[in-house]
């Protein structure tokens, strides 16, 4: 039996690129009569088990969480007394009644947006950057990809010394004679300070993927493009973006989710501060949640969460088909 | 189980209930011994500090306790971080992890208004030796509901001026103590500020962020963050305007105050003054000269503002009679001596500068006398309310927009009440 599936396998391993689709599925040979372990079952069962560990954690830390949380959303909780008492839809209207919803997320839009779009600028400009042999490049690559493995809370505290009002930051615009804002103190800078550090300890990841992806680019479709005479520009933007598009894709993604969980740069940096400026939705979650106490709010607030990183997501993968190439 | 079985059983229960609920509602009983086997109790307590010599003294306590109460089997000081001390403690509560008894800050009006805590006066009144009249009226009221204890305040640490002698002698400025108002102290700290680049007076732990702190300033104006029972803010009293264009003025007119963003450590040496703790004395090294008063005179003349700390028992332990037990031994009068080297009580018998001055090393005993002795019969507590994050926060929120140099301090403060106001009605 054995030998007969690996047959079965090795010829659909043999055959042209593009022909999966004619390989035949795998045969398996007739269930005896009274044989329970056949080789299908044994086979699915081997599958359950490597998935098992995932979906325990799946199970564990997100879907019972989810589903508790739908369930304090319909509910107020007196914590205090332990009381649990059904509300039906009250959490969600008031997310219509709250006057600092719009304001958080306005600011949890410019901050995803800045960070998103810094995140990938940047990280693509590096990659390209990096991309080629010359003394001291494992160097840079090294340099621009260690924050990605610093704490985040380190990182961020001493971003907060280095952007007080007398900090470093200052300190040294102060050598050019440069008067600094207050950074962290007024709305607009403190916006700018928080997304700047944000893409600043994680451009490293989104970089490294790029590097990965531009040099599985073949380097023929560059010559054959210099023949035709096409200028650096177009190579970018006719070969390279396309070819890497996958990974556009996969950044996008990782960068969008992570903008959105965002949480310890806002609440080391500027609580929130100042006003509601920095207030992205995570931490108006935690702030309701668990400073409030006010858990079904805080738990429809993450239902929101949820909703729009889906959304997204959803709509990310559902436009692959306009801009992602794939060679297959 | 025939019905009547069922009718008899039912009859019986309701019976004990009627017969607990009458006695309940008797006058209070005698503390009544645990019925606890032995060795099976195990016992919890939150704190915030994490002193290895104040948890040693935890554990000196618990141990005495423990050698005459063989039910007991252990009792622990569960260290959490003061940032996230009420997080923690409200998370483990809603978690079912409740600790037995804890220590509670700004939390109290929460615990006390949603029956969370134990009460305490009878059962303290009837320990023997306790002595529950040689407690001061003034720190018991912020735990008090309906005349009965819900927290005992192990702390009553008042505010205090703490000034730099050596940072006024390099900018060649002197105090007039014997007229000490906020004014002196404003026009001391701009001259020093200009004369060395050092702050002027910083109020300790304020950030522009914890705004309770100014009502150590606040305070002196005759202002107040609301109305004696909480239900309307009085942010926009013309007091409280004034005491306001007083530190913005001090801000950025004078330049006698840090402003926002700028980092000036008192005790590292960086001000010239600091408002802070009676108990923050054991942050002075001896780097510099100093000098300790009650706080500046305002408009208003005298005041004294008093930060405090109770430690109560939560209604949610599993032990409540023996947890009640403990903190009735933990604040015992002996005990209380024990805690006040590290903690301002609140026994009159221990208030006095000598007793004070036996386990302070930093203050002297008329220094104590004077900032501590002198001021806890009219202090006034810092602002505290139900619901104490959220209203911290919107009034925070609110706040930040008086912290630019053409901040409409009128306009901010109305906006503070806007915010808050709602909260404080319901």
């Amino acid at each position: 039996m054995t030998t007969t599936h690996s047959t079965t396998r090795g010829a659909s391993t043999d055959a042209p690129r593009g022909a999966a689709t004619d390989v035949a599925p795998p045969s398996y040979p007739k269930r005896r009569p009274g044989r329970f372990w056949t080789m299908a079952r044994r086979d699915a069962l081997t599958g359950y088990l490597f998935i098992t560990p995932q979906l325990v954690g799946v199970l564990v830390f997100v879907l019972i969480p989810v589903g508790l949380a739908i369930y304090y959303s319909l509910n107020d909780w007196n914590i205090f007394t332990g009381e649990l008492s059904f509300v039906g839809g009250e959490n969600y209207a008031a997310l219509l009644d709250d006057p600092q919803l719009p304001t958080v997320l306005g600011a949890t839009a410019i901050f995803s947006g800045g960070v998103v779009m810094l995140n990938i600028a940047l990280g693509l400009a590096l990659a390209v950057m990096l991309n080629r042999r010359f003394r001291g490049v494992t160097l840079f690559r090294t340099m621009f990809f260690s924050p990605v493995v610093v704490s985040v809370v380190a990182w961020t505290l001493v971003w907060g010394f280095l952007l007080q009002d007398n900090g470093g930051i200052n300190g040294l615009l102060a050598q050019f004679g440069v008067v600094g804002p207050n950074w962290l103190q007024e709305g607009p800078t403190a916006m700018t300070a928080v997304v700047i550090t944000q893409v600043i300890r994680s451009v490293g990841i989104n970089m490294v993927l790029f590097l990965s992806a531009l040099q599985g680019v073949p380097g023929e479709l560059y010559e054959a493009a210099r023949i035709d005479g096409a200028r650096n520009s177009t190579m970018f933007t006719r070969i390279t973006l396309p070819l890497i598009s996958p990974t556009l894709l996969l950044t996008a993604i990782i960068t969008i989710v992570g903008a959105l969980q965002a949480f310890a740069q806002i609440a080391v940096l500027t609580e929130g501060g100042p006003g509601l400026s920095t207030t992205v939705l995570v931490y108006y979650v935690f702030q309701q949640a668990f400073e409030f106490n006010h858990i079904g709010y805080g738990s429809t607030l993450a239902l929101m969460l949820l909703t729009f990183v889906m959304l997204l997501t959803v709509l990310q993968w559902q436009l692959r088909r306009k801009w992602v190439f794939y060679e297959d | 189980m025939n019905t009547a079985t069922k009718l008899v059983s039912l009859a019986a229960l309701a019976t004990s209930i009627a017969v607990a609920t009458a006695g309940c509602g008797a006058s209070p009983e005698a503390p009544v011994a645990t019925t606890a086997p032995p060795n099976s109790v195990e016992l919890r307590m939150t704190v915030w500090t994490s002193n290895e010599d104040q948890l040693a003294l935890f554990d000196t306590i618990a141990e005495e306790y423990k050698a005459d109460h063989p039910e007991i089997k252990s009792i622990t000081f569960e260290s959490l971080p003061f940032p996230d001390y009420n997080t923690t403690l409200t998370t483990q509560i809603a978690g079912g992890n409740s600790p037995d008894l804890a220590w509670m800050g700004d939390l109290s009006r929460d615990l006390i208004a949603s029956d969370a805590l134990v009460p305490l006066t009878d059962r303290l009144t009837e320990t023997k030796g306790w002595d529950y009249d040689d407690l001061l009226g003034s720190v018991t009221s912020e735990f008090t509901a309906d005349d009965e204890l819900y927290a005992y305040p192990f702390s009553n640490s008042p505010f205090a001026l703490y000034v730099n002698e050596s940072l006024l002698a390099a900018a060649g400025q002197s105090l007039d103590t014997s007229d000490l108002t906020w004014d002196q102290v404003s026009a001391v700290g701009s001259a020093v500020n200009a004369a060395t680049g050092k702050g002027g007076f910083v109020i300790r732990d304020f950030n522009y962020s914890s705004w309770n702190t100014l009502a150590t300033v606040w305070t002196g104006w005759g202002a107040s963050a609301w109305n004696k029972d909480g239900t309307k803010c009085t942010f926009d009293s013309d007091e409280m305007v004034d005491a306001f264009q007083f530190l913005h003025d001090a801000i950025y007119v004078d330049a006698s105050m840090p402003g926002p963003g700028t980092t000036a450590d008192f005790f590292a040496g960086d001000s010239a003054f600091t408002i802070a703790q009676v108990s923050r004395a054991a942050l002075l090294d001896g780097s510099f000269e100093y000098d300790v008063y009650p706080l500046p005179d305002g408009p208003e003349g005298e005041y004294s503002v008093l930060g405090q700390a109770g430690v109560g028992v939560l209604e949610s332990s599993a032990h409540v009679q023996e947890a009640t037990d403990f903190l009735a031994f933990l604040t015992n009068p002996e005990n209380a001596a024990k805690l006040a080297q590290f903690f301002p009580p609140p026994r009159k018998s221990l208030l006095t500068g000598e007793k004070l001055a036996e386990n302070n090393t930093k203050l002297t005993a008329d220094q104590l006398e004077a900032v501590v002795i002198d001021q806890l019969p009219d202090a006034v507590t810092l602002p505290n309310h139900t619901s104490p994050a959220e209203i911290s926060q919107k009034a925070k929120t609110a706040l930040d927009a008086m912290w630019t140099p053409d901040a409409d301090v009128k306009a901010v403060l109305s906006s503070v009440c806007t915010a808050i106001d709602p909260l404080l009605a319901t």
